[in-house]
C-alpha cells in the first residue's frame, strides 16, 4: 500500500453555481437595475457571500434563467417513474407514510428489549438496533480490550442467547428491523436469522435492514476489523445468501450518514455513498450474482443536517444519480433496480452539548428536509445525544417530532411539495453534477476500494471538517449556544451505563462456554476456517457456528486467523 | 537558537473510530506551530503511554467519545506514573458527563474540554500549561 501523503491531494472543484452561464430576461434586468440596485446602494446584505453548511455558494434570486436547459420531462419526471426526482412511488407519503424508526440499544439485551417494547407500543412502526463497541469490533463483552465499553454505545450481543433475549416477546415476522452492525454483520445476522426461525417465522417473509456497509467504515466510522478484500467478500456472501434465503430483507444500508458526521460535505456525503453502492454493484456482479436479482436488496442511508435546501436536493439528486448509473452503466433492466430507497437520521453532529433543548427544534427542521426529500424510513435523534444514549423521555420527543410532522404540518398532503422551484430545482442539479465529479475522481482512481487504500475520501473529508471547525471558530458559521448566544444552565440528566452490565455479561458468557457443547463449537469454528480459506459462501458455515452457540468474539477470531486484520495509514 | 517545539501527542483510546475531533485539534495545534504524533485509532493505555516516553512529548491529548474515559484516563495515569512520566501534561476531550469531572481531575488530569470548545482555548491552555 502507498504512503497516501504521496497522493495527489487535489481536491474536485466545487460545481459552479449557475450565475456564470444564466441569461436572465429583459424583466429580470429591468428588476435587477430598478428594484435591487438602489437597494443594494441603501442597505447592503449581510454577508458578501451566502453559502450552505457545506460551503456551497447560494445565489439571492433563482429564477426560470436558472433552468434554462432544465427540462421538467426529462429532470423532474413523475413521482414512482425514472429519473425518479420526484420520489420513487406514484402516492409517496400520501400512501404510505415513511417508517418511523428509532435506533436504540443500551446496557445488556434485557435493557434494550425492554425499550423496544416500549417505542412499539408509542407508535414507532419499526426497530433499529444499536451495538456496543465491543460488538461493533467483533469482540465479546468479557475481552480484555472491552473493559469499559460494554453496553456504553449501544447493547452488547456476544452470542446467539444474547439475541434471544434481545427479541423476546418481539415477533419477528411482524416487525422491521434494521441492525446497525458492518464487519461483523454476517454473524449477527446470522444470529438474528436464528431467532426467526426459533420463533418459527419465514425466512422469505421476514424483513428489515443490515447496515453491512464496510466501506463506509474504512473511509469515516472505522470500525473495520479485516482487510478490505476478504470484507468485501462477506459482504458479497450475504448479498448473495440474501437473494436465495430472504428476498425481503435489505442486505446493505449503503451509509453516507458516517461520512457526513465525520465532517464531509453534502456533495461529499452523496458522492462517496452513491460510488460505495456502484463498487458493491460491481463486486455483486463479479461474484456472478444477477445485478437485476441482487441491486433491488440494496438501501441506503443518509444524513439529514442543518442546511434545509442544500439537503432535499442531495435527496433528490441521489435518487436521479441512482437511476442513471444503473440504467447507463449497467443497462439494468429492473424498475426495482433503478429506484434509490433511503433511511434517513438527523444529523448528530448538529446537535449541541450546549442549550440541549434547542436540539429539538434542529431535529424538527432536519427531519422535515428528510420528509420533504422523500425518505422511506427516518430516525430522528434525541436532544440529550450530544451528551449520552437517549433517555426514555427525551427518545419520547424524537418519536413525536416525527408524528407531528406526519400527521399536524400538512407536508405529506402532496407528492415532493418542492418539485419545481426555481431554487430547489438548481441546486438539485448543481448537487447532482458535483456528485458525479467525484464519482468520475473515484472512477479513475481505479474504483473505491483503490482509492480508500490511498487516502483519497478520508483526506476530501478531512479537509472539509477542518475547513467547517475554522468557520466555526472564526465566527463565519454560527451554532446557536456555542458560538454565539451562548447562557450559562444546569446539566442534564442523562442515561448512565455502569460496569454492572459488563459483570452480567461476563457471568453470562462464562456460563455459555460451561453449558454448550465445547466440541461442537470447535469443530463449527474449524469448518468455518477452512471455509475461510477457499471462496465458498461463508454464510453456512457463519450460521452453523452461530448455532452451536460458539460467541461472535470466537467466530470473528476465526476469520481474523485466515483474513488478517487491517490498520488504517492515520491521515491528519 | 529557535525556541523548542512543544511536542503533543494525540492518541485516540478505546474502541471507538470516530476520529473527526482528534484529526481536527491534531491539525490546529500544528497549525499553532507544535509538533504533534498522532498515534491513529484504538491505542490501549500501555501502547499510548510507552509512545509517550518514546517522543518525549511535553503533552498528551486523549480524545473519548465513547464513555468509556473513567476506565481507561486512571489507567493510562498510573502507567505513566510507573514510567516517571508524572510532568506530562494530559488533556481530554470528548463527551465527558459533568459528574464524571472531578474525578478525572483528581486522577491527573490536567484540562477537560467538551463538545463545542474552539480549538484556540485548546491552543491556548497548552500554551499556558507548558510556559510554567
Amino acid at each position: 500500500m502507498r504512503n497516501p501523503s504521496e497522493e495527489s491531494t487535489q481536491t474536485v472543484t466545487p460545481a459552479e453555481p449557475s450565475s456564470s452561464h444564466r441569461k436572465p430576461s429583459a424583466k429580470e434586468r429591468a428588476w435587477e437595475e430598478n428594484t435591487l440596485r438602489p437597494t443594494l446602494e441603501k442597505n447592503p446584505e449581510r454577508q458578501a457571500e451566502f453559502t450552505t453548511v457545506s460551503a456551497f455558494p447560494i445565489q439571492r434570486l433563482y429564477t426560470p434563467a436558472d433552468l434554462s436547459e432544465w427540462d421538467p420531462d426529462r429532470d423532474l419526471g413523475y413521482p414512482g417513474e425514472p429519473p425518479y426526482t420526484r420520489g420513487i412511488h406514484s402516492t409517496m407519503h400520501r400512501g404510505r407514510l415513511w417508517t418511523m424508526r428509532q435506533f436504540a440499544g443500551f446496557g445488556a439485551a434485557e435493557d434494550t428489549n425492554q425499550r423496544f417494547r416500549y417505542l412499539l407500543s408509542q407508535g414507532q412502526t419499526g426497530l433499529s438496533t444499536a451495538f456496543d463497541l465491543p460488538t461493533l469490533m467483533g469482540y465479546d463483552s468479557d475481552h480484555p480490550l472491552s473493559e469499559g465499553e460494554v453496553g456504553k454505545c449501544g447493547v452488547a450481543i456476544s452470542s446467539l442467547a444474547d439475541m434471544e433475549v434481545l427479541f423476546d416477546k418481539i415477533p419477528l415476522a411482524n416487525v422491521t428491523t434494521s441492525m446497525t452492525i458492518n464487519s461483523p454483520a454476517a454473524v449477527i445476522w446470522a444470529m438474528y436469522l436464528a431467532v426467526a426461525e426459533k420463533q418459527g417465522a419465514d425466512w422469505k417473509k421476514i424483513s428489515g435492514t443490515l447496515q453491512n456497509d464496510i466501506l463506509k467504515e474504512y473511509i469515516a466510522q472505522k470500525e473495520y476489523i479485516y482487510p478490505p478484500e476478504p470484507s468485501m467478500r462477506l459482504v458479497i456472501d450475504t448479498f448473495e445468501f440474501g437473494v436465495k434465503n430472504t428476498p425481503k430483507f435489505n442486505t446493505i444500508s449503503i451509509s453516507g450518514y458516517h461520512i457526513r458526521e465525520a465532517g464531509s460535505t453534502a456533495i461529499q456525503e452523496l458522492a462517496f455513498t452513491l460510488r460505495d453502492g456502484l463498487e458493491y454493484v460491481e463486486w455483486g456482479m463479479r461474484r456472478g450474482l444477477e445485478l437485476d436479482e441482487f441491486v433491488p436488496q440494496l438501501s441506503f442511508f443518509f444524513n439529514a443536517h442543518n442546511d434545509f435546501f442544500e439537503e432535499i436536493a442531495k435527496y433528490r439528486a441521489a435518487r436521479r444519480i441512482w437511476h442513471k448509473a444503473m440504467v447507463e452503466r449497467y443497462k439494468s433492466q429492473n424498475p426495482r433496480s433503478w429506484a434509490l430507497r433511503f433511511h434517513t437520521q438527523t444529523a448528530g453532529c448538529s446537535l449541541t452539548a450546549q442549550q440541549p433543548y434547542n436540539n429539538v427544534v434542529r431535529t424538527a427542521i432536519q427531519a422535515l428536509a428528510a420528509v420533504l426529500g422523500g425518505t422511506q424510513s427516518l430516525h430522528t435523534n434525541s436532544l440529550d445525544e450530544a451528551w449520552a444514549l437517549p433517555t426514555e423521555f427525551a427518545a419520547t420527543i424524537a418519536l413525536r417530532t416525527q408524528q407531528i410532522i406526519a400527521h399536524e404540518t400538512g407536508v405529506t398532503n402532496t407528492v415532493d411539495a418542492l418539485g419545481g422551484s426555481y431554487f430547489v430545482e438548481t441546486l438539485t442539479n448543481e448537487v447532482e453534477r458535483g456528485a458525479w465529479d467525484y464519482i468520475e475522481k473515484i472512477d479513475a482512481l481505479g474504483g473505491m476500494v483503490a482509492a480508500i487504500e490511498r487516502g483519497y475520501p478520508q483526506r476530501e473529508i478531512s479537509e472539509a471538517s477542518y475547513r467547517y471547525q475554522v468557520a466555526v471558530d472564526e465566527k463565519e458559521k454560527i451554532i446557536v449556544g456555542v458560538n454565539d448566544f451562548v447562557t450559562q444552565e444546569k446539566p442534564l440528566d442523562t442515561l448512565q451505563i455502569d460496569e454492572t452490565v459488563a459483570h452480567r455479561q461476563a457471568e453470562r458468557l462464562s456460563k455459555l462456554r460451561s453449558e454448550r457443547s465445547n466440541d461442537e463449537v470447535t469443530r463449527r469454528l474449524g469448518a468455518l476456517r477452512k471455509a475461510a480459506k477457499g471462496t465458498e459462501n461463508l454464510m453456512p458455515y457463519i450460521f452453523d457456528a452461530v448455532k452451536s452457540y460458539a460467541t461472535l468474539g470466537e467466530i470473528c477470531d476465526a476469520m481474523r486467523e485466515v483474513f488478517g486484520t487491517y490498520e488504517e495509514i492515520a491521515i491528519t | 537558537m529557535p525556541e523548542k517545539k512543544i511536542r503533543v501527542l494525540i492518541a485516540k483510546p478505546g474502541l471507538d473510530g470516530h476520529d473527526r475531533g482528534a484529526k481536527i485539534i491534531a491539525r490546529a495545534l500544528r497549525d499553532a506551530g507544535m509538533e504533534v504524533i498522532y498515534t491513529g485509532l484504538r491505542q490501549t493505555p500501555e501502547m499510548i503511554a510507552s509512545a509517550a516516553v518514546q517522543e518525549d512529548v511535553d503533552v498528551i491529548g486523549l480524545s473519548i467519545l465513547s464513555g468509556a474515559h473513567n476506565t481507561l484516563c486512571p489507567q493510562l495515569m498510573s502507567l505513566l506514573h510507573e514510567k516517571g512520566m508524572d510532568d506530562v501534561t494530559v488533556v481530554l476531550g470528548g463527551i465527558i458527563p459533568e459528574a464524571d469531572i472531578p474525578a478525572l481531575k483528581k486522577a491527573g488530569i490536567a484540562g477537560i474540554f467538551l463538545p463545542g470548545t474552539s480549538t484556540q482555548d485548546i491552543v491556548e491552555f497548552i500554551h499556558k500549561r507548558i510556559a510554567h
